[in-house]
This record gives C-alpha cells, sequence and structure tokens, in this order.
C-alpha cells in the first residue's frame, strides 16, 4: 500500500513569469506511481505552461521539482526525457514519412551505423507487448492518427518513461480510438507509468482517471479524487463560478418560421469537396449540420461560403438569385464564415488582436477605404470588452493568445462585419466550457437579433442546446433532418448511425 | 512619449534594433577611426553649383537605388515569402527603355524626360507582371520564377539599343544623375525620399500593408477573409517594377549611358541583403520599409568603410561578408531569445537587490 502512495513527481511551489503576466504562481502538483491523472482548466489556467515546465521547453521561475524523491533540474527537452518525462503532443511531432521503426528510434540511435533489422525487431517486440496493431516496417503516415499516436506512446514507453504526458490526445480520435488508447493507457498504469492527462473532454477524465488537479489563472485550485468529485463541481471549480447560469440555459423554444422570411436558399449546390445538396435558412433561425467528422458536414457550409471552387447549383439570397463563387461574394451578401481549423484558415498569426479584428471588414471596404487607426483601436477594444477577450493589449500579437482568446477574436472580426447569415464551424473546439458557454449564448443572442446561424459542433449536446434545426449527413449526403420533437440525442444518433428509418418515418 | 523613449531603452526598436546598432556601431567606429570621416563640406562641383560634399553625402548617394529597389523587395518577400533575383537585369532593361525613348526624339525636353520614364516604368511593371504572374498563379518558388528574367533580362537589354553603349547628354539628365542647379543636397537622394514619401502614403491611403502581412503570414486565411492573394503578391511585384524602373534611371543618369552588361551588376543580393538587415523576415510576414532603407545605408557604409581603410578593392567583398555574418548572427532568433532572457535576469537580480536594500 504504502508502495503505491509513494509519488512519483513532485512539483513544488512552481512559479513562472511572462512579460506582462504571471502565467503560474505557487503551483503544487504531484504525480504517483501507477495513476492516471488529469490536469485540468480553461484555456489560459496554466495547464500548457506547467506541462511545459515539466518539459523543458519553458524554465521555471521558482520552485522545485523531484522524480522519485531526487530533486532535478529540468533546463532542456532532452533533461526531461533523461529523466524519464516523456510526452505525446495534440499534434503528432513524428514524421510520417519514415518507418515506424525508424521514428521509434530516431535521435537515439547508438552509433551511426543505424542497425536497421535490429530496430525493427526491437520495435516488433514493444508493439506486440503493447497490442498496438502496426507493423515496424509500415510507413508511419499510412497508419491512421490513433495508431501514430500510440506509436509516439510506445517511443515513449521504449525510452524507460516513468511520467508519460498526454496532452489533448483524444481531440482527434473516434470514439472506438479513444477506447483503444485508453486499453493502452491501463496497461501502462498496470507496470507503473504515472500519466498526465490533458483533455477539454469531461466524460473521458471520468472513464480513466484517478486524480484531477484544477488550475485557474495560473494558480492551484486543488487535487481531488475522481470519485469524490461530481462533474457538476469539476466544472464549477475550472470556471471558478456556480453554476447556476449552467443550468439555467434552456434549450431552445421552437420557433416558427414562414416561407417569406428564408433568407438564404441554395438548390443543388455543389463544389469541388461537397456532392449536390439543398439548403436554406430563415432569418433569426440557427441550425445545425451533423454528422461524423468526413460527413461532408464541414465542406457543405465552405460551398455555401464560395471557399471551394463552385461546380454547379442556384442561390437565392432574401429570394434574389444571387453569384458566389468566391469568399469576397458571400462576404458582400452578408454572410460570414469562421472556419474549422483555427490555425490554418483562421488567426493570421503575427498580426496583432486589433489587425485580426478588423480583417474582414476592410477587405469588405475595399482596398483603397482603409480603416483609421484610431477607428480600428475603437472597434478593437469595443470587441475585446464586449466578448471578454483576454489579451494583454490591442497590440498584442493573436498567436500568444490561448485557443478560445483566439476565437473569440476571429468571431469578434464577422461580428463586426454585422453578417446577416453567420455560419460557425466546430466554434468551440479545444475551448474551454466557460466559453464553449460564452459562445453558445452569443449564437442565441445574434438569433434574437434576426441573424442566422448555421451552427457545427462534435458534440452533438451543444448542437441540440442551441440548434432548432439539424441537418444529418453521413457520406457526404444529407440524410435526414430533425426538428421540433426529433431533436433529441437518440434521434441524432439513429439518424446518423442509419438515416434511412429518419428519413421514412 | 516618456513611455516611448523608456522602451527605447529597453532595447525596444523591435524589429529596427539590429539596422539601427549596426549603423550606430558603424558611426562609431569611423569616428574613432578617423574623426573627419563625416565632415560634410561645401563645395563648387564642376557645373559651378554650390553642393555638399564628403563621405556622408557620398554615401547616401551611393546607396539610392539599392535603398528605392530595397523598399520594393520588402514588399515581395512580405507577400511571397521570396525573393526577385532579376531585379538588377530588369532595371537594365528599364533604362535601356529609358534611353531609347530619349533618343528616339530630336532633342531632349522635359516632356520627353517624363515620357521616357513612363515608358521604362511600363516596361519595368510588365516584366514585374511577368515575375508575378509566375509566382502568384503558377506558384512557383520566387527565387526560380525571377532566375529566367535574371538569365535573360540584360539580353533583352541589349536587343533594345543595339548593344551599344548609348551616351545620353542633357543637364536634365545630369539634373537627375547628380544636382539640380541651386539645390546643394544630390538628386538621387531626393528621389529616395520621394518614393518612400510615396510608400507611406500609399500604406496609409490604401490596405496594402494590412493585406501584405496577412498574404504573407497565412495565405489560406487570408482567403477566407475575402483577400484576393493572387492579385496581392502580383501587385507587389508590379510595384517592384516601379521601383526597378526608378532604380534603373538613377543609375543611367549618374552614368549620362547605359551599358546594359553593368547597370546596377549584382544588386539583387545587396537588395536582398538590406531586406534581411533591416530585420524583416526573409520568409514573408510583417514588415519595416523603414528597416530596408536603413539596411542598404548600412551596405554602403560599410563599402566605403573599408575603402577608406584602403581595404583594396578586390578584398572588400570579404570583408563585407564578415561583418554581414555578424550582423546576421546577431539578429538570428536564438541570439534575440538568449539576450532577452539576459535582460530578464538582470531585471530581477537588479529588484532582488532592491528588496534587499529595502
Amino acid at each position: 500500500m504504502q508502495e503505491q502512495e509513494h509519488s512519483l513527481l513532485e512539483m513544488r511551489h512552481i512559479n513562472k513569469l511572462f512579460p506582462g503576466v504571471k502565467a503560474l504562481s505557487d503551483v503544487d502538483f504531484t504525480l504517483r506511481k501507477g495513476e492516471v491523472h488529469a490536469l485540468m482548466g480553461e484555456n489560459g489556467a496554466g495547464k500548457s505552461t506547467l506541462i511545459k515546465v515539466l518539459t523543458g521547453v519553458y524554465q521555471n521561475d521558482g520552485g522545485e521539482i523531484s522524480v522519485d524523491g531526487v530533486k532535478i533540474n529540468i533546463r532542456s527537452p532532452q533533461d526531461a526525457q533523461n529523466n524519464g518525462i516523456s510526452t505525446v503532443y495534440q499534434e503528432i511531432t513524428l514524421c510520417p514519412n519514415l518507418t515506424v521503426a525508424e521514428n521509434m528510434f530516431i535521435g537515439r540511435e547508438d552509433s551511426f551505423l543505424v542497425a536497421h533489422k535490429n530496430y525493427e525487431k526491437r520495435a516488433d517486440k514493444i508493439l506486440g507487448e503493447l497490442g498496438i496493431p502496426a507493423r515496424s516496417t509500415q510507413i508511419l503516415g499510412s497508419c491512421s492518427l490513433a495508431v501514430q499516436q500510440m506509436v509516439a506512446i510506445a517511443r515513449a514507453v521504449d525510452m524507460k518513461c516513468k511520467v508519460l504526458i498526454l496532452d489533448e490526445p483524444t481531440s482527434s480520435l473516434d470514439d472506438k480510438e479513444v477506447k483503444v488508447l485508453f486499453d493502452l493507457m491501463r496497461d501502462l498504469k498496470g507496470r507503473g507509468v504515472g500519466i498526465i492527462f490533458v483533455t477539454h473532454f469531461l466524460e473521458q477524465v471520468y472513464e480513466i482517471c484517478d486524480r484531477i488537479t484544477v488550475l485557474r489563472n495560473g494558480e492551484l485550485v486543488g487535487e481531488y479524487l475522481t470519485e469524490e468529485l461530481p462533474q457538476v463541481q469539476l466544472v464549477a471549480k475550472m470556471i471558478g463560478k456556480d453554476l447556476d447560469e449552467l443550468s439555467s440555459f434552456e434549450g431552445v423554444e421552437e420557433k416558427h418560421f414562414d416561407d417569406s422570411d428564408i433568407f438564404y436558399e441554395a438548390s443543388s449546390l455543389s463544389s469541388s469537396d461537397a456532392l449536390p445538396f439543398d439548403f436554406a435558412i430563415h432569418k433569426g433561425e440557427v441550425n445545425g449540420f451533423t454528422g461524423l467528422l468526413g460527413s461532408g458536414r464541414s465542406e457543405s457550409v465552405r460551398a455555401i461560403f464560395g471557399a471551394d471552387k463552385i461546380n454547379g447549383g442556384t442561390v437565392k439570397i432574401k429570394g434574389e438569385p444571387v453569384k458566389i463563387t468566391k469568399p469576397i461574394d458571400a462576404m458582400k451578401h452578408g454572410i460570414g464564415y469562421l472556419a474549422e481549423d483555427r490555425k490554418r484558415d483562421g488567426i493570421i498569426a503575427d498580426l496583432s488582436v486589433r489587425e485580426n479584428i478588423i480583417l474582414a471588414l476592410q477587405v469588405m471596404k475595399g482596398f483603397f477605404r482603409p480603416i483609421s487607426r484610431s477607428e480600428a483601436e475603437s472597434f478593437a477594444d469595443e470587441y475585446i470588452k464586449v466578448l471578454n477577450i483576454k489579451t494583454a493589449s490591442r497590440e498584442t500579437p493573436i498567436g500568444s493568445l490561448s485557443g478560445g482568446n483566439q476565437q473569440k477574436v476571429i468571431l469578434a472580426r464577422w461580428l463586426l462585419t454585422h453578417p446577416d447569415y453567420l455560419i460557425l464551424d466546430e466554434p468551440t473546439r479545444g475551448i474551454d466550457v466557460g466559453t464553449k458557454l460564452e459562445i453558445q449564448k452569443l449564437v442565441l443572442k445574434l438569433a434574437e437579433d434576426g441573424v442566422s446561424v448555421t451552427f457545427i459542433s462534435s458534440e452533438i449536446e451543444e448542437m441540440l442546446r442551441t440548434c432548432s434545426r439539424l441537418i444529418v449527413m453521413r457520406d457526404r449526403h444529407v440524410v435526414g433532418e430533425l426538428k421540433g420533437a426529433d431533436l433529441n440525442q437518440t434521434q441524432v444518433m439513429k439518424t446518423i448511425a442509419g438515416g434511412e428509418a429518419a428519413n421514412e418515418e | 512619449m516618456k513611455n516611448k523613449i523608456t522602451n527605447i531603452f529597453k532595447g525596444g526598436f523591435g524589429q529596427l534594433t539590429i539596422p539601427i546598432v549596426a549603423i550606430c556601431m558603424l558611426v562609431i567606429f569611423n569616428l574613432f577611426r578617423d574623426p573627419s570621416f563625416f565632415s560634410v563640406g561645401i563645395t563648387h562641383n564642376n557645373d559651378g553649383n554650390i553642393v555638399l560634399a564628403g563621405n556622408l553625402i557620398s554615401i547616401i548617394n551611393a546607396a539610392s537605388e539599392l535603398a528605392v529597389l530595397a523598399m520594393g523587395m520588402t514588399l515581395v518577400t512580405a507577400a511571397c515569402a521570396g525573393q526577385d533575383i532579376s531585379v538588377g537585369a530588369a532595371a537594365a532593361i528599364a533604362g535601356s527603355a529609358f534611353v531609347k525613348v530619349l533618343k528616339s526624339g530630336p532633342e531632349i525636353t522635359g516632356f520627353s524626360v517624363i515620357l521616357a520614364f513612363i515608358i521604362a516604368c511600363c516596361v519595368a511593371m510588365i516584366f514585374g507582371a511577368f515575375n508575378g504572374t509566375l509566382v502568384s498563379v503558377f506558384n512557383i518558388q520566387p527565387m526560380i520564377a525571377t532566375l529566367i528574367l535574371f538569365t535573360c533580362g540584360r539580353s533583352i537589354a541589349y536587343w533594345i539599343n543595339g548593344g551599344a553603349s548609348v551616351p545620353v547628354d542633357s543637364p536634365i539628365i545630369k539634373a537627375i544623375g547628380s544636382f539640380i542647379p541651386g539645390i546643394p543636397v544630390p538628386t538621387p537622394v531626393l528621389i529616395v525620399i520621394v518614393v518612400a514619401i510615396i510608400f507611406k502614403l500609399v500604406f496609409h491611403f490604401t490596405s496594402l500593408e494590412l493585406f501584405t502581412q496577412s498574404v504573407g503570414i497565412n495565405g489560406s486565411a487570408s482567403r477566407l477573409n475575402g483577400i484576393n492573394a493572387t492579385f496581392i503578391r502580383l501587385l507587389t511585384f508590379v510595384i517592384l517594377g516601379v521601383c526597378v524602373a526608378v532604380a534603373g534611371i538613377i543609375g543611367v543618369s549618374r552614368l549620362g549611358l547605359i551599358n546594359h552588361e553593368t547597370l546596377l551588376l549584382d544588386v539583387e543580393m545587396d537588395a536582398i541583403l538590406a531586406v534581411a538587415i533591416g530585420g524583416n523576415n526573409l520568409g514573408g510576414g510583417k514588415f519595416k520599409i523603414s528597416g530596408s532603407i536603413i539596411g542598404a545605408y548600412v551596405i554602403h557604409m560599410l563599402t566605403v568603410t573599408l575603402y577608406a581603410m584602403k581595404v583594396p578593392s578586390t578584398d572588400v567583398k570579404a570583408y563585407k561578408a564578415i561583418v554581414i555574418v555578424i550582423l546576421v548572427v546577431i539578429g538570428s532568433p536564438v541570439i534575440k531569445s538568449k539576450f532577452t532572457k539576459f535582460m530578464t535576469q538582470m531585471k530581477n537580480r537588479k529588484q532582488e537587490v532592491a528588496m534587499k536594500g529595502n
């Protein structure tokens, strides 16, 4: 029993300063042998900073770290590895064009002469032991994302890691893959590895974790045993306020729309990525596109915005036929689109919050009518306040904000254009509970003000809360449309899984 | 205002820190070496005008073509994450076209010079658009795309004037290349100032700066915000074309003849260097035109300093390379982050001492 309680990793009084911000102040963290420990907190709470201090990416400005009771100094990621601390990040950091074995041994060859056969044998042995469905000679890129992640874990295990950090490992995996990953985690746990698990998915925390440490605003809120902390309490501790707000969040009231109120209407619209589909949305309506990843939901809304090459179909706005073939056409007709991939299609990382906010409006005003500096500053200040964007100043580069705040800046960019129809593709992915809630509320408020909104989310619950109509897609086809009493989790699942039934009813 | 000054003392010129430090170091070095290096005198030139003379004036004067090219190159670099290596060859074409038009009339008048300038600009813009199309429409890497014009540009210049080194002798051309009677400052320096002001005005009255940076930092996101990235990239090349024409005409006017083989030879690498010394990221994105201008002066001050130290002209390039390596390494992200760290440590220590003192 004593052996089990023995703490593997102890971090005491950790401080970390960034110019103008105290990212961590006096944070303690303890990891015991053979436990899965969730590190929870909103974006900007200090989770990533703590992980980076532990892995040597940042150096702490105060406090101490010990592994197995021995005090250590971590000055670089190499130091961390030598002390048995390994990390698997959200984005795969391996080389997809090399084989599995090469990826497992890259950077730690024993000599310059790489003994391929030897490595492949060792790799196969580890993969077999851990039950990872990959062969050592396979090119890593040909494996699924989940398997790639497991190879990264196998690499860590082979490096005799005592502490394994999994940073958002499940965000791009489907349910089945998550299950396999969890089995692997349980196996490692049995071998005495301590696992730090960072995620936004609350259910997963309750499925696999033994303990939870909650951070807020760079400070330690507390450490709890998972079974002693109900989910609602966890959320309350993360956002630091009572859950009255959460519970008072009512479902959408049913609204009735006349056909005369249709704002946007497309028939057999198709693009290079989307098969022909029909779609219409009323003024002030919130609708959703749902379906599994790759079902064509994002591709369809991209076609509405003209983001991909349009192949055919007719589009009417307020009954008038219009042509939308590129984003600027859509913007001129009052359509805004918040893209799914914030990093790739949303933020302009090196530009300031101010420049990012005015970008879309500036494009609409045109090349020869620049928004003056003072005007831009007042726009930026206004939206930083309205959306409660946490940033050091309006001149801070957007890339240095946390994910949730970046998303708010992009939202501000589109709100500033005063769109009639706003398309939000996964606006809440990878952001914290508090901000999620704010965004959902904002969507409903926009609808009240007469803006049409299309809302896409991987979390069905969230869609049920905000949308009054759901379009279900599977294999790039629209397979059903749900509204009213049909808007419940079971019905949505059924339609996603086997659309015919819903259609026939 | 006070804030601004304290910021500067904290090493906060931002992007401009390196070029400003470089130019200060060169100035101090020269002051120690030879205090009279920077003396500016007033003399009469051959035409009897009262003009300013001295090392400083000749540095600023000689760097004019480079400064103009560096401004255009900064924009292309920011939008396309690559550089145009054909600017020297394109300047030879523009210069040849300029001379061709001047020579086709019976005599050189103010009107014919303006006409020749406009035509030279158009020619350079067309070649810029050619480069720009290869880069923005066909997605060819800028260095590869502009390699084509780099290779054939001087041959095209040869065809325009039939290979002869045509002299242009006119008081107007002389005024452009050296001094306008009554004004003691060399005309090329005035032209640089005018071009810089035009850039500033363009940035003020259009969204060019914001759009160029957006396209350079994140092309995909820019497109989804309605920016026509292809057009912006093409536009930067066309603007560079105008700069090329201006630089070519300064070069021609300075010599009073067109030599298509030697006009602005090897200037492209200096122009790229000026952009880099100016603290601009050669991978595109955020930029500062002022940095590139200072960069151009740094390069020329370095050259003139070396000559003044009686370094043989064959060795100058080697010494130049040494200084440039040092500048580029100081400006590298690795050294920068080390420096910032050092500064914060110093600050913390100071605070600790202050605390103990209390």
